[in-house]
């Protein structure tokens, strides 16, 4: 197929700005402003500019935009090495060890700063009730920076589970980027620079330095609200521009599409830009595909956890009891765990031998709760308390999933009366919940781990210079929006000094701006020259617009890679079929076509969308096992297959060749003892 | 479809420098139509319903209609989001009302104080594991060990 080129002879020619700093923060959510607070403080006394580019506005950008209900990283009294073991557990066994524990020994002071900042955290009260955020404050409770000890704060705090805490968390993002606009802010003050936070920018790709090939140098993007292409030249970066979501053909068909459990906001950039400038990726092979109220996508994990409610078959069948035998026989001693993709597993045993509708027993729970209530407390009390309970079962929704609220309302849902149906999603591609689907990254030097977890930068990936947080910084799930906060100020130290230790470095790029301006608004030109060749823009057979290209590569992933359809399966034949269509489609990017600032931002989200899928496509067709029963299976090698494959699987993309390499890692187990349940 | 804008309600925020809903949706998708000064949903099915654009609005005339593709008419769910709590009514199909208030903050907007009585960073420190919250506080970090 001819290739397009843009010359500016049909779009106009966006106005270039070029900014120099130290330090670029890629993305806006929790990661990136954990790394705005951190870096700031450090790099301030050394008269080092910190710049964070954000494609939204960060006061609601990311993964926390609408809010949360619970923190689910919390150690409080527990020891950072039980952690380790939970996230391994439920992992499925392939873990770093070094990049968990790290994350675990750090975790808390990031949710003692949000609780100093605002954040309303629920206490238990002196009566052992809980207590929102307000009434433990007029009720004199500490807040957690002062405690003594942790065992003094697993007192004090609500636990959901024995890693979650309690919040009322609607405006958790809006007082955690009000740290971070407050940190450059005060970067921008004394380091005199007119602008450090761009928000509406969208950055599209990473650029090798001229004169070491090797080290990444500048990152470019666009703005969408005016014709402005920015090219940021940086010392380091930090990349936590978040997982993938909507790459799989979603269970949803038209509106419902927005409603993914994982906000749909995040379209595989954090990935592509990492690949395209040839950092090593690991695990890409996992996923996520978390079992959740049908449709709404709302939270299970208050239910289960706080309600101690007990998902069933339609019979009434505890399905992790009746299909735990036949689990054991593929994929023991993992099945034993429980972990969340085992649980997937034989919850899918019972809905494809027909026992669904699976049930979230709403109402038993509710029931139960009732009843004890009554007897501990008398009639008069156990009301008030069971209203406010009905209050916080309702706040689970409204902090963070406000949709399926709305959709118990428009189905006259009564949870205390009834039960409602729970469902495995479409899969999604992240590395902060239980997922681990990420880049290989540096871990720290203090741990005594092996030579290949480190190499001298915390979170630094095989690119020097750009470094990882959050959803993709590989192998290390479980971290959620305290982890990927704290994940973001331990990169942005180690960035720190990284520039301090390569103090006479700066960065150039081969790329002239003219090239780089033609390269991401090539979209807007193929639409400008061939839109009126058709009578309708919508159908025109010079281009592909951005809404094709995104369902074009669903139809495929859920097909052949293990999607709804075909109830996650998929085995090498179906992979390689797969694979020849994303290569058309991948070519046909070079056609996509945008009509405006909003459609090139679409153009380029899904073409990370994209590479994200060809990642996972190859992991998975190089894996050959099933170590994600649940998420994914390989028909041709059903079950795990710990003789041969209990390592990581990393892999690296040649963006200029478009050729991939793809290698077996050793995996060292750092922390004894066998792994505890997830929950 | 999911968030709507009620036109009669929508002044295009021309008394503020920018469309408050344009400015804070995270998939950028509301924008004003500059012909009859109001704000739309240029995406709907790029919408999350995270109400954010229903709670920023100065004139209340952002709502959000269920996803139609599963969700049965007449049910829905309003906020009235204030400085340091979150009023919401969920109004069920049958007609039925539910009310809550939830605490959303217990600091004044703005008044965070990102680095007073926080240590200073030493720098001498910073190629050991630990914040600079736990050096200064001489926090000891663990080991696996």
């Amino acid at each position: 197929m001819e290739k397009e080129t843009c010359t500016f002879s049909y779009c106009q020619k966006p106005e270039v700005v070029e900014i120099e700093t130290d330090l670029l923060l890629i993305g806006g959510g929790m990661a990136c402003c954990g790394a705005a607070f951190e870096a700031a403080r450090w790099a301030t006394p050394k008269g080092m500019k910190i710049t964070m580019v954000d494609k939204a506005a960060t006061d609601r950008s990311g993964a926390v935009a609408m809010g949360l209900s619970a923190i689910n990283t919390y150690m409080g009294g527990n020891d950072p090495k039980d952690y380790v073991k939970m996230v391994r557990g439920d992992l499925m066994g392939i873990v770093r060890e070094d990049l968990i524990y790290d994350l675990g020994r750090h975790v808390d002071d990031s949710v003692h700063l949000f609780e100093e900042w605002g954040l309303p955290i629920w206490k238990k009260g002196d009566d052992g009730f809980s207590l929102d955020g307000f009434q433990a404050r007029d009720a004199g409770k500490k807040l957690l920076k002062d405690t003594a000890d942790g065992d003094e704060r697993e007192k004090l705090v609500v636990r959901s589970g024995k890693w979650q805490i309690m919040i009322n968390g609607e405006s958790y993002k809006v007082i955690v980027a009000e740290a971070a606009k407050l940190a450059l802010e005060h970067n921008r003050k004394a380091t005199g620079v007119a602008q450090n936070l761009f928000e509406r920018v969208f950055i599209v790709k990473l650029y090798h330095d001229a004169n070491d090939p090797k080290r990444v140098a500048a990152a470019a993007g666009f703005s969408v609200r005016e014709n402005k292409i920015y090219i940021f030249k940086a010392k380091a970066m930090i990349n936590a521009s978040g997982g993938a979501v909507n790459v799989f053909r979603p269970r949803s068909t038209q509106e419902g599409q927005g409603r993914a459990w994982y906000p749909v906001w995040n379209s595989g950039s954090g990935y592509a830009l990492g690949m395209q400038a040839g950092a090593e990726l690991t695990m890409m092979e996992n996923r996520f595909v978390p079992a959740r109220f049908k449709d709404g996508y709302g939270p299970v994990g208050a239910w289960f956890l706080f309600f101690k409610a007990k998902a069933t078959n339609a019979l009434g069948e505890d399905y992790c009891v009746t299909n735990f035998e036949e689990t054991k026989k593929l994929y023991s001693p993992y099945a034993e765990k429980l972990g969340t993709a085992i649980r997937n597993h034989m919850m899918m045993i019972d809905m494809k031998a027909g026992k669904g509708p699976i049930l979230m027993n709403t109402h038993i729970a509710m029931q139960e709760i009732n009843k004890t209530f009554k007897e501990k407390l008398g009639d008069k009390e156990a009301v008030k308390r069971i209203k406010h309970l009905e209050a916080e079962a309702w706040e689970d929704f409204l902090d963070m999933a406000i949709g399926q609220a709305g959709l118990w309302a428009c189905k006259n849902v009564e949870p205390d009366k009834e039960p409602s149906e729970i469902m495995p999603t479409e899969p999604y591609l992240l590395g902060s919940h239980a997922g681990c689907a990420g880049f290989w990254c540096s871990g720290p030097d203090d741990l005594g781990s092996p030579d290949h977890y480190h190499w001298g930068y915390n979170r630094m990936s095989t690119v020097p210079g750009l470094f990882m947080a959050g959803d993709i910084c590989g192998a290390s799930g479980h971290k959620f929006s305290s982890g990927s906060h704290a994940e973001g100020r331990i990169a942005a130290k180690s960035a720190i000094t990284f520039i301090l230790d390569h103090a006479d470095y700066k960065p150039a790029i081969k790329a002239t701006a003219d090239e780089i301006a033609a390269e991401l608004y090539a979209p807007y030109e193929v639409y400008e020259k061939y839109k009126t060749v058709s009578t309708d823009p919508a159908i025109n057979p010079h281009y592909i617009r951005p809404k094709m290209l995104q369902t074009r590569l669903q139809k495929i992933a859920d097909e052949y890679f293990g999607g709804i359809s075909t109830w996650y399966m998929t085995s090498k034949t179906m992979l390689d079929t797969g694979l020849n269509l994303l290569d058309m489609l991948k070519e046909d990017a070079g056609k996509m076509a945008a009509a405006n600032l909003h459609e090139l931002m679409r153009c380029w989200e899904n073409y990370h969308r994209i590479l994200s899928v060809e990642a996972h496509a190859r992991h998975i067709l190089f894996r050959e096992e099933t170590r994600y029963p649940g998420y994914y299976y390989r028909g041709d090698f059903l079950p795990i297959n710990d003789k041969d494959w209990k390592c990581f699987v990393n892999s690296k993309y040649d963006a200029e060749k478009n050729t991939w390499e793809l290698k077996k890692v050793p995996y060292v187990q750092m922390v004894e003892d066998a792994p505890p349940a997830a929950h | 479809m999911p968030s709507f804008v009620i036109t009669e309600k929508c002044d295009g925020c021309k008394a503020q420098d920018k469309t408050a809903c344009q400015y804070i949706c995270p998939n950028d998708l509301m924008t004003l139509n500059r012909d009859i000064m109001k704000a739309y949903n240029q995406e709907p099915e790029q919408c999350w319903e995270c109400y954010n654009c229903v709670k920023i609005c100065p004139q209340q005339a952002i709502e959000v209609r269920a996803y139609q593709d599963f969700a049965p008419l007449g049910g829905n769910v309003i906020p009235m989001r204030g400085t340091d709590s979150i009023m919401w009514t969920v109004k069920f199909r049958n007609g039925s009302l539910k009310r809550f208030k939830f605490p959303i903050r217990t600091t004044a907007e703005g008044s965070i104080n990102i680095y007073g009585g926080k240590p200073e960073p030493d720098i001498t420190k910073i190629k050991q594991p630990g914040f600079f919250t736990h050096q200064g506080a001489g926090v000891a970090m663990p080991t696996i060990k």
